[in-house]
């Protein structure tokens, strides 16, 4: 098979809210950009997110970003780092006041500025009473930011690559980052994109578990293909499941539900949240909303006839404040759960919904490993951006709103780092390595010939089935031990899949196997990170540790306050300092204490 | 719903292996949890690997899976399987170049898409904080900007089947309207000289296919409506 190597100043992988605003910076600075995309940008899954974006704009309340760092990082259960999170909400409304010059169609107060709702686990004054932190456009807020992301790159003249799926990153002897190969699905031919930066920003992988809220796309692109290159993964054991997708279907509903005024109630009616977090009650944490949920359905309060969900109750908000500020929700419940949230409430589960882990990456966007003694030093071509990073700002937790927040802001910083390392001279086009493209024609070669294996779609549902198995929202150590063997062996299944559709033309079968190969990745980190992880924090609750006076909420910070990287060879994990600092010296800690909402 | 066989009559295409499209009988065995046309299609993919269709979102809000079905473009994710009459007639999206299976090629859709400049024009210099706009002008925008692109409009519509080239067609008009909308656009004349030709807007002829297939309930038509009203009281 001949390859085709085309050279540009910078690659972005990825073209949902990271991606396009990373691309904006870059086409805007005139650099050479090429934007690989395995969907139409408008299809990628930033478009799903529904409740808001946060800015401590102080709009509708009082606020100010200093309580939204805080909220982030007792949201985060201390594990995330304080300079990042210090980075992020300071740089909040900027991002979102860009985002309203370029045409995003927020909704609006009486008085035309941007109109905010609250939303779980933000609070006014260091958690005493909720806050209006979320900017909206109704519940199509994601939608309407990815159109309006897409629009400014229109006029900026970024060139996409459209249905292209990479499929490597390209390390030179040095390390260093050179590019990445791709596969153009409408000809199934290769190509190598060698260029000076390379900046990933393709997103999560929650299609990793049976029940999920996230688009078929979310397969972990990007982290499985820095996985194979020897990045380490950082933080995979922590997972969110979103309290509200719908039973059965998995769809989301948004937390901005309850921020609207939306309960949560058992069989009996009650609204079970007031037991469980009686200051922010249904707009507490989601792990918490989450683990309260699961417990309720355990304990046989669960509703339906087979005791195995809630309800979300919004039928006594007025009809006209749910067709204007929760449309999207409507068409959604009654499509997915058949019913009209206006008349009878909508059946929900806890349902897998975010990756807090990632590549690691630091507060600039560059991708960070341990090197020569110095935990974070950077991967030099290499950046991450949005979900498929580690930045970390989320920790073991994310808040809502914060994720749309997170793509602003990293993928803004990650282009402007690329934007002053290339223009300072700082990167070069490093020759490629003779062999660049020989892992990628590998995997497809074996594809090509491979006979007597399994089909994709067996070895993905049995990957996704021991992931909902052994890693859910509570977890067991004896579920996670044996899930460690399981996923092994499902990891050696997928070495040998096997497609019938050999066709060179939008041949998905192969695309489908590819993303496997991420997917297997991606499980593997997760399980094997949280089996090694003997405490509780944020998402991650196992049953070896439970609330103590010694350990409340089961969280043991003197073991146990640092991040998990996994590296994929020999499954080997290493640990590194959580960043208690914040960035600017004026800036006061935020204190480890217990999580209470 | 208990378990259930569908049939369908599908359009199948690989120019790498075949001469001519064809229609295929095939049948799938459901799940009682499958509720969509899009369930089955990930059910029948299991069995053959090869019938290819694009999809991600699986909630309608990425616009991914448009196809016909059954004669009436629609998404494949918010079609309820059980209302459809058997056997399923799937097609690829009527009017586009076929690239295989039910995957079109989107270029001319895109390309219309691009040539109103869908994006918001102020050359003011942008304040400090986010540019006033009271709930009532907000208001202007709903039911345009909530578009998918996912073409069911588009290749509804037999202007748009006859000129692909030159009429704009419904998602771009509608992606049109919704900036001369905006109270933040300042380029409504020049949107509006843009389209002043006998094709890109004044192709429709109000046949209203696209309203009747818009899988989000939106109205092209009337977005049509009111640009050439802007266009007639410019004139005059």
């Amino acid at each position: 098979m001949t390859v085709a190597k085309r050279t540009f100043d910078a690659v972005i992988v990825g073209a949902g809210g990271a991606g396009l605003r990373a691309a904006l910076q870059l086409s805007e600075a005139g650099l050479k950009t090429a934007v690989l995309t395995k969907v139409f940008p408008t299809r990628s899954h930033t478009v799903a997110a529904q409740g808001g974006v946060a800015a401590s704009l102080g709009n509708s309340t009082e606020d100010n970003w200093h309580w939204h760092m805080y909220d982030t990082v007792k949201g985060s259960d201390w594990l995330g780092d304080q300079d990042a999170i210090e980075f992020m909400c300071r740089k909040a409304n900027e991002v979102v006041v860009e985002l309203e010059h370029y045409g995003m169609p927020f909704d609006r107060t009486d008085n035309g500025k941007i109109y905010q709702r609250p939303f779980g686990g933000h609070s006014q004054n260091y958690g005493q009473s909720p806050v209006s932190r979320s900017c909206a456009a109704a519940d199509r807020t994601g939608h309407a930011m990815l159109h309006a992301l897409y629009q400014r790159n229109v006029r900026a003249n970024t060139q996409f690559f459209v249905e292209w799926i990479a499929l490597d990153l390209i390390r030179d002897q040095d390390g260093d980052v050179v590019g990445v190969t791709a596969l153009e699905l409408e000809t199934g031919e290769v190509s190598i994109f060698h260029s000076k930066a390379t900046i990933f920003a393709t997103g999560g992988a929650g299609r990793i578990f049976y029940s999920s809220t996230n688009a078929f796309i979310n397969t972990g692109d990007g982290v499985g293909m820095a996985a194979r290159a020897g990045i380490p993964l950082e933080d995979m054991e922590f997972w969110q499941f979103h309290p509200t997708g719908v039973a059965g279907a998995g769809v989301l509903i948004t937390e901005g539900v309850r921020g609207e005024g939306g309960i949560l109630r058992n069989a009996s009616g009650e609204r079970f949240m007031e037991r469980y977090a009686p200051n922010l009650k249904d707009l507490a944490s989601r792990d918490v909303v989450s683990r309260s949920m699961v417990t309720e359905i355990n304990e046989g309060r669960g509703c339906g006839p087979d005791k195995d969900h809630v309800l979300l109750d919004i039928t006594h908000l007025s009809p006209e404040t749910i067709m204007k500020r929760l449309p999207g929700i409507r068409e959604i419940s009654i499509q997915f759960a058949g019913v009209d949230p206006i008349k009878a409430p909508i059946p929900v589960v806890p349902t897998c919904h975010y990756q807090m882990g990632g590549i690691p990456t630091n507060y600039k966007g560059q991708v960070v490993v341990p090197k020569d003694g110095e935990p974070n030093s950077p991967v030099v071509g290499f950046y991450a951006a949005g979900e498929c990073a580690c930045a970390s700002v989320h920790g073991a937790n994310r808040l809502g709103t914060n994720s749309l927040l997170d793509l602003l802001v990293f993928g803004k910083s990650a282009g402007e780092s690329v934007v002053e390392d290339i223009q300072s001279g700082n990167l070069s086009l490093k020759p490629l390595p003779a062999d660049a493209a020989d892992a990628s024609l590998a995997r497809i070669s074996r594809l090509e010939n491979q006979t007597g294996g399994e089909s994709v779609a067996e070895v993905g549902q049995a990957m996704r089935r021991t992931m909902q198995k052994h890693a859910g929202v509570f977890r067991f150590d004896k579920l996670l031990k044996e899930g460690v063997t399981a996923i092994l062996d499902v990891a050696e299944r997928s070495k040998r899949t096997e497609i019938k559709d050999k066709s060179k033309v939008w041949n998905t079968a192969r695309m489908e196997a590819l993303e496997l190969d991420n997917l297997i990745e991606v499980a593997k980190a997760t399980m094997i990170s949280a089996e090694a992880r003997k405490e509780s924090r944020g998402a991650h609750v196992r049953d070896d540790a439970p609330d103590t006076a010694e350990f409340p909420n089961g969280r043991n910070d003197n073991e146990w306050l640092k991040h998990t990287l996994w590296y994929r060879e020999g499954n080997r994990l290493e640990y590194k300092p959580v960043t208690m600092k914040p960035l600017s010296h004026d800036v006061e800690p935020i204190a480890l204490a217990k999580r209470t909402y | 719903m208990s378990k259930r066989t569908v049939q369908f009559k599908m359009y199948r295409y690989d120019p790498d292996r075949d001469e001519k499209p064809y229609m295929q009988d095939i049948s799938v065995e459901l799940e009682e949890s499958d509720k969509k046309l899009l369930d089955a299609l990930v059910r029948l993919k299991a069995k053959d690997d090869s019938l290819s269709f694009r999809r991600s979102c699986r909630e309608g809000v990425c616009g991914s899976d448009a196809m016909n079905i059954n004669g009436k473009n629609g998404l494949a994710c918010l079609t309820d399987i059980d209302n459809l009459a058997q056997p399923i007639v799937l097609r690829p999206l009527p009017g586009l170049p076929v690239i295989r299976d039910l995957i079109v090629d989107m270029t001319q859709f895109f390309k219309q898409y691009h040539s109103i400049k869908p994006y918001l024009v102020n050359n003011t210099p942008a304040p400090e904080r986010e540019r006033l706009q009271s709930p009532e002008e907000r208001e202007e925008l709903n039911g345009l900007y909530e578009c998918i692109l996912c073409a069911c409009c588009s290749t509804s519509c037999p202007s748009f089947w006859w000129n692909p080239d030159k009429f704009v067609g419904p998602a771009g008009l509608l992606a049109a309207y919704r900036f001369i909308a905006d109270t933040r656009d300042e380029a409504t004349s020049e949107r509006l000289d843009n389209l002043e030709d006998p094709y890109r807007l004044f192709r429709c002829h109000t046949i209203m296919n696209c309203v009747d297939v818009c899988p989000k309930s939106l109205n092209p038509t009337r977005a049509i409506g009111k640009i050439k009203d802007m266009m007639v009281s410019r004139a005059v």
